[in-house]
């Protein structure tokens, strides 16, 4: 055959396929959430394996930053809904506001590590439960910070009026990363500061 | 439209000769998938050779025992680095490669979803290669025995950890897998965003050609497979450097923990790469049969059921690690378990290929040793499973001829397959035929050679990873005879790239749609423009140009 | 390369070690005779699986074969897209196979794991090292090195050796084909398998987990003993070591150089634990863990620089001077 055969095309049938930005924050979900769960399995392989050093009785619960992490979700979600309004000041507000909070949630881990460091002399080189302990909360700091980041940034975009509602969709992107942050650190602050302790 | 082909043909002789630099840049900086697509085959093909070499180095010291031609650090280095590479950084980019450049294509789209990602996932993985190869020149240690890495492409802990192996070379390895891994999982996500977000009007997920389904599965399979490597990785980097204890058994850490990690990554990574394969079978066989692929709802109900199972078959590479009697039997059936969907995809390709009309061009060729040898592939994996069995053949070469048979003679085959179905579309020239059956018949003479005779050393008990071995085993002939084919199938691939080479400028012009077959890339110009298609298509059934070509008894009746 | 390959034909066996053969197929203790049992059902259904598929295979490649001269050669054939019967038949069958295999298979393994342990077994404590095998008889009070001496064990009365299996480095693998599976040696973790060899004799294998540098030279010799031959083996072994006095001096050099903080002579200074016990390493066939043959020179060549025979096996080059070189291989030659 010389020429291409020609298929042909569609005249008016309504066609929709899923946005390729929720898919794609999906997949992404998908394979943190894997990697996630191989840190969690570590540490409750280990528990209680410790050969000597601190158990998690040096534990306090994180009642306060876990509050404020989960209201930040719900503050970077009715971000989202007063975009979709075109309320872009009350969008600037809860964006800022969602970054405090999980800045506090920082701030709160970062006193945490600070006392668990200098009065109860726990380390990631300390024991298994140091090992297992740092490295899952700290893998879960370094995806708040990767999503303070883009938070910021969102924030920055705002107050200098360049986020309109042709963004509707990245910010919902964004805010679907910021609530699997969340959500991980629901399984985190259960598996370790209440079953594990 | 009618008048493509001649209009670029046009503007193709009046176009002005651009400068190396231009080419260049225009390919660093391309986020088309097309050319990122040739990037991954291209610099895959590279490594192919290069961890090819290194087989060959291994083979010749294998063939006589006690032989002296290269050390065992050497060794030690040489088989690590050509299963790493092999697996990282030929397999996985080379079907990638095919992926990138045929589903948008297949699908009616003009890219993929993020082309941007798409360019980033090929550069990340492609420096994680090159910083694997540095380590020949760069890694150092304890008494210079730094280099290359040589601990296995499994590194098992503790001897991949820093009071077994000093100095950086285990740090090369763990590194680069780390970022090829990342390129990974962007290229995954690629193809699952691309494949649900952009069909073209009327291709719903039940007319997808089986090729896109596949890689869809694939990728899925990749987010959970990929990420429990990279997490290990993670934790290996941190008992290497900070002084953690994941895998530490003096500080009451489990070597066996990293097994498990690394296996809930290894098994299903085996999927990951035959999966494609599967694929390209899907394609090709029922062209050249001139029939449609039997059964397209249970080959996709198949190659789902095969993703989900190869979750839960990992802990048949640990058989010999002392499990408990219910784990090994659990492992045992859950591998069984798979042979089924694996099995039915097999006999669907025979009930295609049965009533047809079979051409034997040299793509064909090559898929019909994919069916031969997938199935004795299939059939020694079997035996494998059975944990007994396993108890006596693991660790040997038996399982070193069952793996290589799948990875050559079923992966490789359909790879080769693959080149000498798309190559016209690549590239608008064809390879030619008569160099396609020489590469053929000698490859396989050579395959056969190979690993046929490698499972023999394996029953007799010859282990693997060995430099060297005892002369009164009677493994010598064995070896000889294995080590021989290794020369053959490096002519085969010689005679190959030597086709691809001079067929781009010399070959006959292809034109849009030489195998006369029935998927959307073929109704487009060869190579295809960059913007795919001039007006999105719209499709009523699987076949598309089944359709246009028969109007009297289109697949729309049928489905 | 030619002379080498003539030479490898003619190795050099010396007489009584052994004939080399490591096949799974000739079994001759009972973990190894179950596996020979299920490992011919498993390869005559794998046989006749690849017979019919492959045998399909190759008649539709003849038969459905594209003919140029064909009087409808151009005409496409007719497009066949499935049938719900033949599909689920190549279903079913399968998984009726695979229950089939999966309950043959699930018996062995629960007869091989969990067999219980008869009370006259023997007891052997087996350490991975890189790369060497230590063994203990914690019952007999017996340590020794890379040689395992066990008893045969007749049907009628069976006097299998459990042994108790971990390692002081990385991952090894203990497996001697013609007597059982293999089993990995693990460090902080404990594994046990059995032996129960019935015919005198002596039974090859090696490390089959990669562990460094020396895996291939990891070499397992097992010692099928009669009961008499057992019996006057151990007593030998528990007694301490030969004090020779014509070795004195290749004594004094032993126990004044690094040798003791490694290697350990029971009844002398030397307790070492991270090199092989040397109480009666003169009684052994082979140095090196059956590297090569226990003679003067290749003793001497070893404790000289051992990379000679293992480049990169843990012991360093000693550095010693002939003089001394030859006292101590002397010493270690009483040491029977």
């Amino acid at each position: 055959m010389s020429e291409a055969a020609t298929v042909p095309q569609n005249t008016n049938a309504a066609w929709e396929l899923p946005s390729r930005g929720i898919v794609g924050m999906a997949c992404l979900i998908v394979a943190e959430s894997a990697i996630f769960i191989i840190f969690i399995v570590a540490y409750l392989y280990y528990l209680g394996r410790s050969l000597n050093g601190p158990t998690p009785s040096v534990l306090e619960l994180p009642i306060f930053t876990s509050i404020c992490l989960l209201s930040s979700s719900a503050t970077v979600h009715f971000a989202v809904s007063a975009l979709h309004h075109g309320k872009r000041s009350l969008c600037s507000l809860l964006l800022a506001t969602t970054v405090l909070l999980g800045g506090t949630f920082l701030a709160g881990t970062a006193l945490e590590w600070y006392k668990l460091i200098t009065v109860d002399h726990l380390t990631i080189q300390t024991n298994l439960f140091g090992t297992t302990y740092y490295s899952l909360v700290g893998l879960h700091a370094t995806h708040v910070i990767i999503g303070l980041f883009m938070l910021s940034l969102a924030l920055f975009f705002s107050l200098t009026g360049s986020l309109t509602s042709k963004h509707i969709g990245r910010l919902e992107v964004l805010s679907l990363y910021w609530h699997f942050v969340d959500a991980i650190w629901v399984v985190v602050f259960t598996v370790v500061y209440v079953l594990g302790r | 439209m009618a008048t493509q082909a001649p209009v670029t043909a046009e503007i193709a002789q009046t176009a002005p000769r651009r400068l190396v630099l231009e080419v260049l840049h225009d390919w660093v900086t391309t986020v088309d998938h097309k050319k990122i697509g040739l990037m991954y085959i291209g610099y895959a093909l590279i490594f192919l050779v290069i961890a090819g070499f290194e087989a060959l180095l291994m083979r010749v010291q294998l063939a006589i025992p006690n032989n002296h031609f290269v050390s065992p650090q050497v060794f030690n280095q040489l088989f690590t680095m050509h299963g790493t590479t092999m697996v990282f950084f030929v397999g996985m980019p080379i079907l990638f490669g095919f992926g990138n450049y045929l589903i948008p294509l297949m699908i009616g789209a003009r890219d993929m979803a993020f082309p941007r990602l798409n360019a980033f996932s090929f550069w990340i993985s492609a420096f994680g290669g090159l910083l694997l190869y540095f380590s020949y020149l760069g890694g150092s240690g304890l008494y210079g025995a730094g280099g290359a890495p040589d601990i296995g492409w499994w590194a098992y802990a503790p001897l991949a950890l820093k009071a077994f192996s000093p100095g950086h070379s285990s740090d090369y390895w763990t590194l680069s897998i780390l970022l090829s891994g990342i390129g990974t999982i962007g290229t995954a996500l690629n193809i699952v965003a691309t494949t649900i977000c952009m069909r073209c009007p009327g291709m719903k997920l039940s007319r997808m050609p089986l090729l896109v389904w596949l890689y869809l599965v694939m990728s899925c399979l990749v987010f959970v497979t990929i990420s429990p490597l990279t997490a290990a990785q993670i934790m290996l980097m941190l008992d290497r450097y900070v002084g953690s204890h994941f895998f530490d058994t003096q500080a009451g850490g489990s070597a066996v923990l990293w097994m498990h990690f690394f296996w809930i990554f290894g098994h299903p990574e085996v999927y990951v790469l035959v999966l494609p394969a599967f694929a390209f079978a899907n394609e090709i066989i029922p062209v050249f049969s001139r029939k449609a692929i039997f059964g397209y709802p249970a080959m996709v109900a198949a190659s789902v059921g095969i993703g989900f199972i190869s979750l839960s078959v990992w802990a048949h590479h640990m058989f010999t690690i002392g499990m408990t009697s219910g784990a090994n039997t659990f492992f045992v059936l859950a591998t069984m378990a798979i042979s089924v969907p694996t099995g039915i995809k097999i006999f669907n390709w025979l009930a295609t290929l049965w009533g047809g009309k079979i051409h034997f061009t040299a793509a064909m060729m090559f898929a019909i040793g994919f069916l031969f040898q997938f199935l004795i592939a299939g059939l020694t994996g079997i035996m494998l499973s059975v944990a007994p069995f396993d108890w006596q053949l693991g660790g040997s070469y038996f399982v070193v001829a069952h793996f290589h048979y799948v990875l050559v003679g079923a992966i490789l085959f359909m790879l080769f397959s693959a080149f000498y179905y798309w190559y016209p579309k690549m590239s608008g020239r064809m390879l030619s035929e008569k160099l396609g059956k020489w590469h053929f018949w000698i490859f396989l003479i050579g395959f056969h050679l190979t690993f046929d005779f490698m499972h023999i050393p394996g029953l007799e008990g010859m282990p693997r990873r060995i430099y060297t071995y005892e002369a009164d085993r009677g493994w010598m002939l064995w070896n000889i005879i294995v080590s021989s084919g290794a020369i053959f199938q490096t002519i085969g691939t010689l005679l190959f790239v030597y086709n691809m080479v001079w067929s781009y400028f010399k070959g006959p012009v292809a034109g849009p749609d030489p195998w006369d077959a029935w998927t959307l890339e073929w109704s487009t110009a060869s190579p295809p423009p960059a913007y795919n298609f001039a007006v999105t298509p719209a499709v009523a059934s699987r076949r598309p140009l089944w359709d246009l070509k028969h109007p009297d008894d289109p697949d729309s009746h049928y489905e | 390369m030619t002379r080498q390959i003539w030479s490898g034909i003619d190795a050099q066996v010396p007489s009584g070690l052994g004939s080399g053969s490591t096949s799974i197929f000739s079994p001759a203790g009972t973990p190894a005779h179950s596996i020979f049992g299920l490992s011919m059902l498993v390869l005559s259904i794998t046989g006749a699986i690849f017979i019919v598929v492959g045998g399909l295979l190759l008649y539709a490649l003849l038969r459905y074969r594209h003919r140029a001269g064909d009087a409808n050669a151009l005409q496409e054939p007719p497009q066949i897209y499935g049938s719900n019967q033949i599909e689920l038949s190549w279903t079913v069958i399968p998984i009726l196979i695979v229950v089939m295999l999966f309950l043959a298979t699930a018996r062995i393994i629960l007869a091989t794991q969990d067999a219980p342990k008869p009370a006259n077994a023997l007891d052997v404590t087996v350490i991975g090292h890189q790369f060497w095998w230590e063994y203990r008889y914690p019952k007999l009070g017996i340590v020794t090195a890379n040689e395992l001496h066990i008893p045969v064990s007749e049907a009628k009365h069976p006097t299998p050796t459990y042994l108790t299996m971990s390692s002081a480095d990385t991952d090894h693998s203990f497996w001697v084909p013609r007597l059982a599976g293999k089993m990995d040696l693990i460090p902080n973790r404990v594994n046990t398998m059995w032996l129960d060899p019935e015919a005198p004799g002596l039974y090859l294998g090696q490390c089959a987990q990669y562990c460094g540098t020396q895996h291939a030279k990891m070499l397992l010799r097992v010692y099928a003993d009669t009961p008499a031959q057992f019996a006057a083996w151990a007593a030998h072994q528990q007694q301490p070591a030969v004090e020779d006095s014509s070795a004195a001096e290749g004594r004094n050099v032993f126990q004044h150089t690094a040798c003791i903080s490694c290697h350990a002579v029971a009844g002398t200074v030397a307790t070492g634990t991270f090199g092989p016990d040397l109480t009666h390493v003169a009684s052994r066939d082979t140095i090196a863990s059956g590297a090569v043959p226990l003679t003067q020179a290749n003793l001497r060549a070893f404790v000289d620089n051992p990379a000679q025979f293992k480049p990169g096996a843990l012991m360093p080059a000693m550095h010693l001077n002939d003089h001394d070189l030859d006292a101590v291989t002397a010493y270690l030659l009483t040491l029977k």
